[in-house]
């Protein structure tokens, strides 16, 4: 790994990802998200019902839960990639799905797929998104940079190993300085030394507005200014992380 | 049209990185040829029967990359980084629509001059401005009905098969119309101008499909 | 019963009756036909039955039109139905039609017909409706594809038409006029009597299977409320469900 000459680059583009976070927590007030009543199905099994909850800027949402909770799916409702089936969903205040465009270019999605094409390089992948969200091409050499990923940048995405790909995948997730994160167990493959260059991307120095899941409950509390609890699509538990008893966590996962 | 452009460039970066699509079109252009010699037992072709030959072993080519079109988004998440983006739905059926125009005409480079030469139609320099323009006008309908059918087959389970049922017949009147008018510009008699019928119903049926297509796109790419 | 589907008692006996009206003129009123003689008469069902799935196909499109406007899943329903109803018109009228080929041209199959051309050619793109919903999982979006298909497929069926016209104009100049132009005045209220029955018989059977289509949904609800949310699987299926 080649971490210790890119330090110096990638703490600068750091810090200026961060001040944009802040800036965009300050002139918060509305709630970034206000979900009421979301319910989703898939054909005839329900796999959200009833959740309602607002997150307000600079704060983060744990969601847990078991595999097959629902907790990818409200990511990707929130993405704007599924539309909700009954109740409403507002970002930015704007309600979804009808006003979906003006939220989209605001929100960074970091999922289970990297969303990034094996066959290009991490630049050239990149340098894709930074066009289809009109962000100058300057930026890519940015967030490369912030990620450590500068040297084997040109590397085709197939040839790297799991935990670069993910480091390529938080670099694509914050390219257009997103206002709501949106991270779908983000450390997932990534060493701690990864996770630590990654932590003022999308850690919660980022200072942006998040909705996170992680296999790691206990890591997501530490975070977590707000925790939803997910237990067969509905809302187990919504309140502080303080305010959720062990043995109810342990029930979820049970 | 930037986020056009923008798809576009990456499909094309990407074809050049795999060589995936392209040099099996070309190859299964020439073997058809092959076929074609040994099925129909002829030497060289003409007429109606070059213009037939010539119009199948086009389509299979474009079956292979309408296959092919979408199936880096499926696979690799381009469907949902594109509707991630804050762009138009339509900018990705323009894209894939002109990179499935491109493919056909480079593969049209290869298939031409192959075709010249081992089924040696008659008067095909002679006439080629006119095959040219057909050509251009099949491969409209091609990329149009290609990128449509394809879009719609990819999220099937069974997209290879899907793909190919549901694209033949709603292709066959572009190809009727293309094998109808090459056909009288192989002849030995040829005028070496195309039939102005044949290149109208081609135009209309790209211009018909194209606004069918672009009208309908966004509902086949959203989840 | 269901909520979409009302007045099926009603329009089945009128049914009934225009079928048995349809069938009467035919066999007792129409004029036998003095060249092909008894085998004729199948054009008073060939026709009929070509003209209404054809409707019906593009009456599928408009009913897909439905669906995307709406999101309704009636509108499926009723261009499901709408279609696969029509495919089963069609391949009958082309059965019937191709023995009405054999008696009156010598051919089962006449390439020189452009309107039997361009109705295979028809019948060939529908018959893939139901592999491509068969093949899409999420009921939601087997919906919305098979709305896509329904429009661009109902849109084709004119368009092809004309163009397979346009190729067979050029070497074949048509003798026959299917349609029927001249026909005399007891070949027509014959004619017309059959087309109107089996207009209806298309509306009553496209009725029954969404009835039937909307109580086995109920059904399953009911015994998902009753089982809760383990009452089985859903089969895979390609109709709306």
């Amino acid at each position: 790994m080649q971490l210790p000459h890119c330090v110096g680059e990638m703490r600068d583009a750091a810090s200026t990802i961060t001040t944009e976070g802040a800036a965009a927590a300050a002139d918060g007030g509305s709630p970034v998200v206000a979900l009421e009543r979301l319910s989703r199905h898939f054909g005839e099994r329900t796999v959200l019902r009833g959740i309602t909850l607002e997150l307000r800027a600079g704060q983060t949402l744990a969601v847990l839960g078991r595999n097959g909770a629902g907790k990818s799916t409200l990511l990707r409702i929130l993405a704007t990639l599924l539309r909700p089936h009954a109740g409403s969903v507002k970002l930015f205040g704007e309600p979804l799905p009808r006003q979906a465009w003006a939220v989209r270019g605001r929100i960074g999605l970091l999922g289970h797929e990297p969303l990034l094409y094996r066959d290009l390089s991490g630049r050239e992948n990149l340098t894709y998104h930074a066009r289809l969200y009109r962000v100058p091409t300057a930026r890519v050499e940015e967030v490369l940079a912030a990620v450590g990923m500068r040297q084997r940048g040109d590397d085709p995405v197939r040839s790297l190993s799991r935990g670069m790909v993910q480091r390529l995948t938080v670099a694509r997730a914050v390219l257009h300085s997103p206002e709501l994160l949106l991270l779908d167990e983000p450390r997932s493959n990534l060493d701690p030394a990864a996770g630590d260059l990654v932590e003022p991307l999308i850690g919660r120095s980022a200072g942006i507005t998040r909705v996170l899941t992680s296999h790691d409950p206990q890591a997501a509390l530490a975070e977590a200014d707000l925790v939803l609890a997910l237990a067969g699509g509905r809302a187990a538990y919504l309140g502080p992380p303080d305010g959720l008893a062990p043995e109810k966590l342990r029930s979820l996962y049970a | 049209m930037r986020t056009a452009a923008a798809i576009l460039r990456k499909d094309l970066l990407l074809e050049l990185r795999t060589l995936e699509t392209l040099p099996s079109m070309a190859l299964l252009s020439i073997s058809t040829f092959v076929i074609f010699h040994f099925g129909l037992n002829q030497d060289s072709l003409s007429g109606q029967l070059a213009a037939g030959v010539f119009t199948v072993t086009l389509l299979f080519a474009a079956m292979l990359a309408i296959n092919r079109l979408f199936v880096a988004e499926r696979e690799q998440g381009g469907f949902d980084a594109f509707l991630l983006a804050p762009v138009d739905r339509t900018a990705m059926f323009v894209a894939k629509a002109a990179a499935l125009f491109i493919f056909m005409v480079a593969l049209e480079l290869v298939a031409v001059p192959a075709f010249a030469l081992l089924l040696a139609p008659p008067r095909l320099g002679h006439s080629l401005a006119g095959f040219v323009l057909l050509l251009v006008l099949a491969d409209g309908a091609f990329a149009v009905i290609g990128t449509f059918v394809s879009a719609l087959a990819v999220h099937t389970r069974a997209r290879d098969l899907i793909g190919p049922i549901i694209g033949l017949p709603l292709m066959l009147p572009a190809l009727i119309a293309t094998a109808r008018g090459i056909g009288p510009l192989l002849r030995a008699n040829s005028s070496g101008s195309p039939q102005l019928k044949w290149l109208l119903v081609l135009a209309l049926y790209d211009l018909f499909n194209a606004l069918l297509a672009v009208g309908l796109f966004d509902y086949l790419i959203e989840e | 019963m269901s909520t979409h589907v009302r007045h099926l008692r009603g329009l089945t006996v009128v049914t009934a009756l225009m079928i048995t009206a349809g069938l009467a003129l035919t066999f007792f009123y129409a004029p036998l036909d003095a060249e092909q003689g008894f085998v004729q008469k199948i054009f008073y069902i060939h026709v009929p039955l070509a003209i209404v799935s054809l409707v019906g196909f593009c009456l599928g499109g408009v009913y897909g039109i439905g669906y995307l406007r709406t999101g309704k899943r009636v509108w499926d329903m009723r261009s499901y139905c709408a279609i696969h109803m029509s495919l089963i018109f069609s391949v009958a009228g082309l059965l019937a039609g191709s023995i009405w080929a054999k008696a009156s041209w010598g051919h089962w199959w006449v390439w020189s017909d452009p309107t039997l051309v361009s109705y295979l050619i028809v019948i060939l793109l529908y018959c893939t409706y139901q592999p491509m919903r068969f093949s899409i999982e999420d009921p939601e979006r087997q919906a919305r594809y098979a709305a896509v298909f329904s429009i661009v497929a109902g849109a084709f069926v004119p368009i092809n038409f004309i163009i397979v016209n346009l190729s067979s104009e050029y070497l074949h100049p048509r003798v026959l006029n299917l349609e029927g132009g001249a026909m005399p005045g007891s070949m027509k209220l014959a004619f017309y009597t059959s087309l109107i029955a089996v207009a209806l018989l298309f509306a009553t059977l496209m009725k029954y299977e969404m009835a039937a289509k909307e109580l086995r949904i109920e059904t399953r609800r009911l015994r998902r409320r009753l089982l809760g949310d383990d009452a089985g699987p859903l089969g895979r299926t390609a109709s709306p469900s």
